[in-house]
């Protein structure tokens, strides 16, 4: 807001507003969170009624194995463990085990991310095979993209944490707690997804 | 007042000044407000003109104009700009990014960035969907792009169609979580929700609409797009796919679509009717309800679209009744602004035609949308002409006389110059005129056989098609004077000042044109937006006539 | 008072549709004339007070004054409120009968095909078959199946009975007709204006509509769906005639010796 003409009234309101004005950014993330969500429920919404109404074509069943995708889910719920301890520490100011805890979630992120991918190779169907392999690869493949993001999220505010004068500090833990929530969202969302795609 | 009159001697002028913000990354709320107003009005005149290209196809019976899939491509296009690009952004991002800071007493929206980048993914998404139709041939398959034949028709302008939709979709849930954010978090100390203006509640009502809905269409044109690129078979009946399954989807968010086309203009009329009237705004707590009533109902009727697609019964009686219902709270708005009009001391002027116009409109097509929502009626028009003339008396006779209704209220705010009142009502006149010799005629030729969407027809509906055309050019024609309008009032239009319509909503509280941050000073608390009008114990019964008595209730 | 008796005079004698040729044609008229009636008695009801409101309270030369202060009424409000309630309900509930009547909430499945039950294949949706039952158990006659194909840009119909492959439907006037459909390649629609009826045909997804023809005469068969470039084109006609008629068409243009029986 560099005014081309002077209105220093202006910028002094504004500078008055910056200071008054809460931080909603939380509010707009949960918001955004909310309509991610709703994607993921067409998603869901569609597989179930395929599931429902269109009998697969002779051939087409295939039973999924369950160890490494359990893996998965456990890999998910500790990471958000973890990242819960992050957090913890960052408020109580210990960046040196803030950040300890932020690159084991980032690497229990990234462990699952391979783990889904040896099950991408393993599995006995391709993308475009028949209606329930394309929608198992759909569903799996957009949650892994919001994987993939959550782990460079985690890893930009691990980079950003690593001085004291770096972004995030005990006094400016937005980022940190963003990523968090996201982070629990998207864990949120896979334990739906495994007891849909893979338990019932 | 008459103490500052010398100061108008200076002619108003925008905040803030230099016309290169107005093209650039702005963050001010009311910048980007008019941004969305001025690019949606470019595209309206653009899907205009795609409406008159199949107006003119239509006044013979063969098809002579065009050939038949440059036909098709243009309905697709009229469609997708006049409701993606015209009447979602202008509805909401235009006036919601214009007036909800004032009405909430902030200085500006929330997330004023994420605003900015909102508003900039519409011109990219409007100039790639319309240079797809030079380029590679635009989408061929409807604004539906129902599979299988969106996947069948040349992938190309379907590809690009798709990947067009979903930054606007994008665009619109920017939008719509930066109002719930507004609303809810930035209202200044001491404001409660039941004090707001009733456009914040319609916005509230939509963005909820919109968060919720809009992920879903994204999500489900990711699967087409898979279906078209990489050759999946979730819409593929030749791959085992469901096509009625899209259907479902598209509709969830297609008919909340609707009342995000709506709600806001809803908003807007009870901003209009009570200055103009000069009558507190009849029943505020039951234009709320009905308001949250519209959003909760309107997410469960979709698949009143699908009547004929091979749908159980179950699921045609369930939402042939939650669509009827959707028409009670509807209805007690339209009530409700009747009785705002009853008794007032109206102003016949442009705003206040075009707000009634819309009244008028909106019950025509809002009969005929519970009737359309009885599956025996359906049955018979679905997918003809009867439906495209509801549908455009919802979203032109409703939306778009409000969207005009609009321009001419809040003109003098935004320029601090006062529209010329005379054009306007010939616009009005044009308009209404035009609009109906347009659509009324099309309900005769649904119910009697004429099909949508289709570059030829049966010589006997021929004279009613030439008809109709004859409107659509009325229509296009009162555009001329409107722009004339508004180009010459800007430049030299009467001196409005500050609050030419003595009205009480925040936004008139300030200067117009407002400065940068809306007011100087601290934001006003009202209270009592709609608090006009002379308590029943003060009329003086000398001056009060009968009906002013009887009126309320003595 | 007057407002509804012009309303019902209005929905009562202005036909707006097309001549009727099918048994559901006339009850469907008459949902028509009912939901024409109370949309005419809103419509200009609405209109009136509006234009009333404009005309009456409008601001004369001088006028500066505000108008009375008035927030709301409660019993107004809830009078609004259930007024269209109830009209909503009385039009649902009456829309209802008619869709029963007219064989929409039949089961699908369920003696769909006339007496070929043979067919396994999954019906998906579709208009049932008690307006033709009823026909039929006046009459004691078995509905009439054919098979209908819609493709770009043409219907095909396929009359098993004497394997007749025909680009125009031919019917006989007062036996019910039971039509399974299915679409070659995109979504299109079955719509003949003159019986008030269409359906869907989709790809992957066999669709029924029974009805029993009336009126005979020859009328259009439109396709209702956008399909494609000549989807104004797709046209076929549906050629309602007389028993004797129908049996000398059939009979000239049949393969198969029909098995009576």
């Amino acid at each position: 807001m560099t005014s081309l003409s002077p209105q220093d009234q202006a910028v002094e309101i504004q500078e008055h507003h910056e200071e008054s004005h809460p931080d909603h950014r939380m509010f707009g993330l949960a918001t955004f969170l909310v309509a991610d969500a709703m994607t993921f429920a067409g998603f869901f919404a569609a597989y179930l009624t395929f599931k429902a109404v269109n009998p697969l074509l002779p051939g087409a069943v295939y039973e999924l194995e369950l160890p490494l995708p359990t893996l998965n889910t456990i890999l998910l719920l500790v990471s958000s463990a973890t990242f819960h301890r992050a957090g913890v520490n960052l408020r109580r100011s210990d960046m040196q085990r803030c950040r300890r805890w932020l690159l084991l979630t980032a690497v229990l992120g990234l462990a699952f991310l391979v783990s889904q991918m040896v099950e991408y190779f393993t599995l006995p169907f391709g993308l475009t095979d028949n209606l329930y392999a394309s929608t198992f690869y759909a569903l799996t493949g957009f949650h892994g993209l919001h994987v993939t993001l959550g782990a460079l999220m985690i890893l930009i505010v691990w980079w950003q944490c690593r001085t004291p004068e770096g972004r995030v500090t005990a006094d400016n833990h937005f980022p940190l707690e963003a990523a968090e929530l996201y982070w629990h969202f998207v864990d949120g969302i896979w334990v739906v997804l495994f007891v849909i795609l893979y338990l019932i | 007042m008459t103490l500052t009159l010398p100061q108008q001697s200076k002619p108003p002028s925008l905040q803030p000044t230099g016309w290169l913000r107005y093209l650039s990354f702005s963050v001010d709320h009311k910048v980007i407000g008019l941004q969305y107003l001025v690019c949606g009005f470019a595209f309206y005149l653009i899907g205009g003109a795609l409406a008159g290209a199949i107006r003119t196809e239509l006044t013979s019976p063969v098809a002579d104009f065009m050939p038949r899939d440059v036909y098709n491509q243009v309905l697709t296009l009229h469609g997708t700009v006049m409701i993606f690009l015209w009447i979602v952004p202008v509805v909401n991002g235009a006036f919601g990014n214009y007036l909800i800071p004032f009405y909430v007493g902030a200085r500006d929206m929330a997330f004023p960035r994420l605003n900015a980048v909102a508003f900039w993914l519409i011109p990219p998404a409007g100039l790639l969907l319309i240079t797809s139709y030079f380029i590679t041939g635009a989408a061929q398959s409807g604004w539906t792009a129902y599979p299988p034949l969106s996947l069948t028709t040349p992938a190309t302008g379907q590809i690009i169609w798709i990947l067009s939709v979903l930054l606007l979709g994008g665009s619109s849930i920017f939008g719509g979580i930066n109002f719930i954010a507004t609303i809810l978090k930035l209202r200044r100390p001491g404001l409660k929700l039941m004090q707001l203006p009733m456009y914040c509640w319609a916005m509230l009502g939509t963005s909820i609409l919109v968060v919720l809905s809009t992920p879903v269409l994204a999500g489900t044109l990711i699967l087409l797009s898979f279906d078209i690129v990489a050759h999946t078979g979730f819409f593929n009946p030749g791959m085992g796919g469901n096509v009625v399954v899209y259907q479902h989807l598209f509709w969830f968010y297609s008919h909340p679509a609707v009342y995000i086309m709506v709600l806001p203009a809803f908003g807007l009329v009870s901003e209009i009717l009570p200055i103009h009237c000069r009558k507190p705004l009849f029943g505020y707590t039951t234009m709320v309800y009905s308001i949250m009533a519209i959003v909760v109902l309107g997410l469960v009727v979709w698949a009143h679209h699908m009547f004929t697609s091979g749908t159980p019964p179950w699921m045609r009686l369930f939402f042939t009744i939650a669509t009827a219902f959707i028409a009670v709270p509807t209805g007690i708005k339209f009530f409700n602004w009747i009785a705002t009009l009853w008794g007032g001391k109206i102003s016949l002027n442009s705003a206040i035609l075009f707000s009634c116009g819309f009244i008028v409109n909106f019950v025509l097509g809002g009969i005929t949308g519970v009737a359309l929502a009885q599956v025996p009626f359906d049955v018979h028009v679905h997918d003809t002409y009867f439906v495209v003339a509801h549908f455009h008396y919802i979203v032109y006779g409703g939306s778009v006389f409000v969207i005009f209704a609009s321009v001419y209220h809040w003109f003098p705010k935004v320029t601090g110059r006062m529209l010329d009142e005379n054009l306007g009502r010939f616009h009005f006149l044009l308009t209404f005129i035009g609009f109906n010799l347009c659509f009324a005629p099309q309900h005769w030729l649904g119910l009697n056989g004429m099909p949508r969407r289709v570059a030829e027809y049966d010589p006997q509906f021929a004279f009613v098609n030439q008809i109709s055309s004859v409107g659509a050019l009325l229509m296009a024609l009162s555009t001329l004077p409107f722009l004339w309008n508004v180009i010459a009032s800007a430049r030299s239009g009467e001196i409005a000042g500050d609050n030419p319509w003595r009205a009480l909503t925040p936004e008139w509280l300030t200067t117009s044109p407002p400065p940068v941050e809306n007011w100087k000073g601290e934001p006003p608390l009202v209270t009592h937006p709609y608090g006009y009008g002379i308590p029943a114990d003060q009329i003086d019964l000398k001056d009060a006539s009968g009906s002013d008595l009887w009126s309320n209730g003595r | 008072m007057i407002l509804v008796l012009g309303g019902l005079w209005i929905g009562q004698n202005i036909n707006l549709l097309p001549v009727d040729a099918s048994v559901n044609a006339p009850i469907y008229d008459e949902l028509f004339r009912v939901l024409f009636s109370i949309g005419t008695i809103l419509f200009v009801g609405i209109v009136g007070l509006v234009v009333f409101s404009l005309v009456r309270f409008r601001r004369k030369a001088g006028q500066i004054g505000d108008g009375i202060a008035l927030e709301g009424n409660l019993p107004l409000e809830i009078f609004w409120t259930a007024v269209p309630a109830i009209v909503v309900l009385f039009v649902g509930l009456f829309s209802y009968d008619i869709y029963e009547r007219m064989g929409g909430m039949v089961p699908l499945g369920h003696g769909g095909h006339g007496d070929s039950q043979a067919t396994e294949e999954r019906v998906w949706g579709g208009i049932g078959t008690a307006g033709a039952m009823q026909a039929s158990s006046e009459m004691l006659v078995p509905p009439l199946p054919v098979e209908v194909t819609a493709m770009q840009f043409a219907f095909l119909f396929h009359y098993p009975e004497g394997d007749i492959i025909s680009g125009e439907l031919h019917v006989p006037s007062g036996r019910p007709i039971s039509l399974k459909m299915e679409a070659k390649d995109v979504i299109h629609a079955f719509w003949v204006p003159e019986f008030r009826l269409k359906q869907d045909i989709i790809p992957g997804q066999p669709t029924l509509l029974n009805f029993t023809p009336t009126r005979p005469g020859r009328y259009p068969v439109v396709c209702a769906e956008l399909c494609g470039p000549y989807h104004g084109g797709m046209r076929s006609t549906v050629v309602v005639e007389s028993a004797d008629d129908y049996d000398a068409w059939f009979q000239a243009n049949r393969k198969l010796p029909v098995s009576e029986a």
